[in-house]
């Protein structure tokens, strides 16, 4: 085993990301169970069944980051995927198909073995859930029915008022006793309630830390670089249940605590003005938002998307967990968004917002006008919005984003300066 | 003092040359923009208008989608913040505008002291701005100088209904086909660019005065349908072309004025 006590943050990050995947690769080898798993969707079934899972969010979002998405883009185009569907699911659906080409006839096609991916073994089972969109209700069903193989589907409704009432959390409740049910059918053995007791105690841990890390960006000047969430965020993703995100986190906030104490910033003395970014970041143009607002000394250090996996609950409680994976923001009505997002901007201490009107998550988006619209009658903080998309690069134009960001530094400017009185 | 302003757009290039922060000595326009020799000779022709040399700028500013690759440059701002300034020096009334160019389309409101209050433009998509009519022109074979006079004899407007300006050609092209008048035709696609600028203009907040700027400012057809779609006057910026360079030499002067103080 690596001795991983003497790693950074950030190698930790990187290798267990490897590590899952590598775990998945070896499962596979040894005909143990492969499953996908939508990012939202409870981790704690499977791992409890000591099941090896893949994230084709993730994934897709590594495969985005690495610039190799617009051929799998195109391979889900020749098989019918229309444009307007969320780029993760086209991405993941044209790298199955390529893997699926290989299962079947032994040749490796070339866009597979020219992807700047980790290689990921086919699943034996999916799980999906609904409670960040209906996209992956489909997507996932497809994924079955394309390679034969069974979809469990956790149902959570979408909450049009808030607080959850309870018979939404019993109606959850109901359908994790059913998918476990589904498992223990698809693993062929028993599930162990006692293991599961202890997967969720797991979860939380993780879940403690990565609020910890989360929490540090509302130093001013801040320790934390927001961007670095994106990128943090796989493990929360993928290893939520497992002790490697709950160590690698807990070494990043000790890491940034160290700093802040050590005054060591993020952008070192050049934090001028802090931005709040809602939505999710443009994977293939990562490089190119950051950059171009940290010349401008904008700092992020506010965004709702890391929160949809602050999953916090009480172990052992069933209904608490349906609660925890139900009030997800995007989830939930107009009102609620408002106040999360509200919440996030005055605890970034932030200067103004950046909405990504992302062409893949409509849920992500289509609130946003109004959301923007509200929240500045609130705070009065200047905001731009711009037009994106996670994985498909050709939806994203620089040169409009950085019009877009630079005349949000003017008026923030113009705000802080106080020229305006209005 | 002087300094300059320059903007260099999409599909023109545009340079002011300011005196004190006052007066406008050159303001010249160059019908196409960035990667274009546009942007040399315009500057150029900019400092023999006003018989001055480059080193006599006591600043200059650029801005417009092709700030970023003008050299004589010491910094650029974005265009929506320069618009307010030149919009706002021009007519000190303004509360909103409306700035139409080759590929852009803005609304802007202002404050009270001529700041950036909030604004909305179009996104990768070139509905309703200057291409799209450069578009309708070619096929009408209609001078775009010349459809604002067509406009004024329309009778019943065409819709033209298409968003994408692809599609809205065909559109167009076969309402030709179909005997339909120029005039009537020019009318729609001006009705048609005109909803897509008052979108913008709503989200923003429609109060007087309200001014127009950009090339597409100088198509009175255009402003005419604009004018109707919020019914209220719509005021043409003087020099419509040249309003975003005026606000980066205003921009400049106020920097260098900053500093010596
Ligand atoms: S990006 Fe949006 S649409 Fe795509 S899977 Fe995620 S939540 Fe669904």
């Amino acid at each position: 085993m690596t001795d991983t006590t003497a790693m950074s943050a950030k190698e930790l990050l990187g290798f267990y990301q490897e590590e899952l995947y590598e775990e998945a690769r070896q499962a596979k080898k040894e005909g143990k169970l492969v499953c996908w798993s939508a990012s939202v969707a409870p981790s704690e079934f499977c791992v409890a069944m000591d099941v090896a899972m893949i994230y084709p969010e993730t994934h897709a979002a590594g495969i985005g980051a690495r610039k190799g998405a617009l051929d799998v883009l195109e391979v889900a185009d020749e098989k019918g995927y229309n444009v307007d569907t969320c780029s993760y699911a086209r991405v993941n659906l044209g790298y199955m198909e390529l893997l699926k080409q290989e299962a079947l006839t032994g040749i490796t096609p070339e866009k597979l073995e020219k992807s700047p991916a980790a290689r990921i073994p086919l699943p034996d089972f999916v799980i999906t859930c609904n409670n960040i969109c209906n996209t992956l209700l489909k997507w996932y069903e497809n994924l079955a029915v394309e390679l034969n193989i069974p979809c469990i589907i956790i149902d959570v409704p979408f909450n049009h008022t808030m607080p959850i009432p309870q018979y939404a959390k019993d109606y959850i409740a109901e359908q994790f006793k059913e998918a476990i049910t589904q498992l223990e059918e698809i693993c062929g053995k028993k599930f162990d309630y006692d293991k599961f007791l202890k997967v969720q105690e797991q979860t939380q841990r993780s879940v403690a830390q990565w609020n910890r890390i989360a929490a540090l960006s509302s130093h001013k000047p801040s320790p934390l670089n927001g961007f670095d969430l994106f990128n943090y965020m796989a493990l929360i993703v993928c290893a939520r249940s497992k002790d490697y995100a709950e160590i690698t986190f807990k070494k990043f906030a000790d890491e940034l605590e160290e700093n802040l104490n050590k005054g060591i910033f993020a952008f070192k003395g050049n934090e001028q003005k802090r931005v709040t970014w809602e939505g999710i970041a443009v994977w293939p143009h990562l490089g190119h938002t950051f950059k171009g607002l940290k010349n401008l000394g904008n700092i992020m250090t506010g965004s709702a998307y890391p929160g949809l996996w602050n999953v916090s609950y009480t172990p052992g409680d069933m209904s608490s967990m349906a609660e925890a994976y139900t009030r997800i923001y995007i989830n939930t009505c107009l009102d609620n968004k408002v106040k999360v997002l509200s919440d996030v901007i005055s605890g970034g201490k932030c200067d103004g917002v950046i909405y990504h009107q992302n062409r893949s998550c409509k849920l992500m988006s289509f609130l946003n006008v109004e959301t923007a619209d509200i929240l500045q009658k609130e705070n009065g903080l200047p905001y731009v919005s711009f037009d994106g998309d996670q994985t498909d690069p050709r939806n994203f134009s620089p040169a409009q984003f950085d019009t877009r960001i630079q005349a949000l530094d003017e008026m923030m400017k113009q705000n802080k300066e106080g020229v305006s009185n209005e | 003092m002087f300094t300059m302003g320059i903007d260099i757009g999409s599909s023109s290039s545009k340079v002011v040359i300011l005196e004190d922060g006052a007066n406008i000595i050159a303001g010249e326009v160059i019908q196409i923009g960035t990667g274009s020799s546009g942007p040399k000779r315009v500057l150029d022709e900019a400092l023999s208008k006003a018989g001055l040399k480059l080193e006599d700028m006591a600043k200059i500013i650029a801005t417009g989608y092709g700030r970023s690759s003008v050299e004589e440059a010491h910094k650029q701002i974005s265009e929506i913040s320069c618009q307010a300034k030149g919009v706002f020096f021009l007519v000190p009334s303004a509360k909103l505008i409306i700035d139409i160019g080759g590929q852009d389309v803005k609304a802007i409101r202002l404050d009270s002291k001529g700041g950036v209050k909030q604004f909305f433009m179009n996104d990768k998509c070139a509905a309703g701005t200057g291409r799209f009519l450069d578009v309708m022109s070619r096929v009408l074979e209609v001078n775009l100088d010349d459809m604002a006079e067509y406009d004024a004899r329309a009778t019943e407007p065409a819709t033209v209904s298409s968003t994408c300006t692809v599609f809205a050609e065909s559109e167009v092209i076969s309402q030709l086909s179909n005997g339909v008048a120029k005039e009537n035709i020019i009318a729609g696609v001006h009705q048609s660019v005109a909803s897509k600028a008052c979108g913008l203009a709503y989200r923003c907040g429609v109060e007087e005065d309200i001014v127009m700027c950009g090339g597409v400012a100088k198509d009175l057809g255009v402003v005419r349908a604009i004018s109707k779609e919020l019914k209220k006057p719509v005021i043409v910026a003087p020099n419509p072309q040249i309003t975003a360079a005026l606000g980066a030499a205003i921009f400049a002067f106020e920097e260098v004025r900053g500093a010596n103080k």
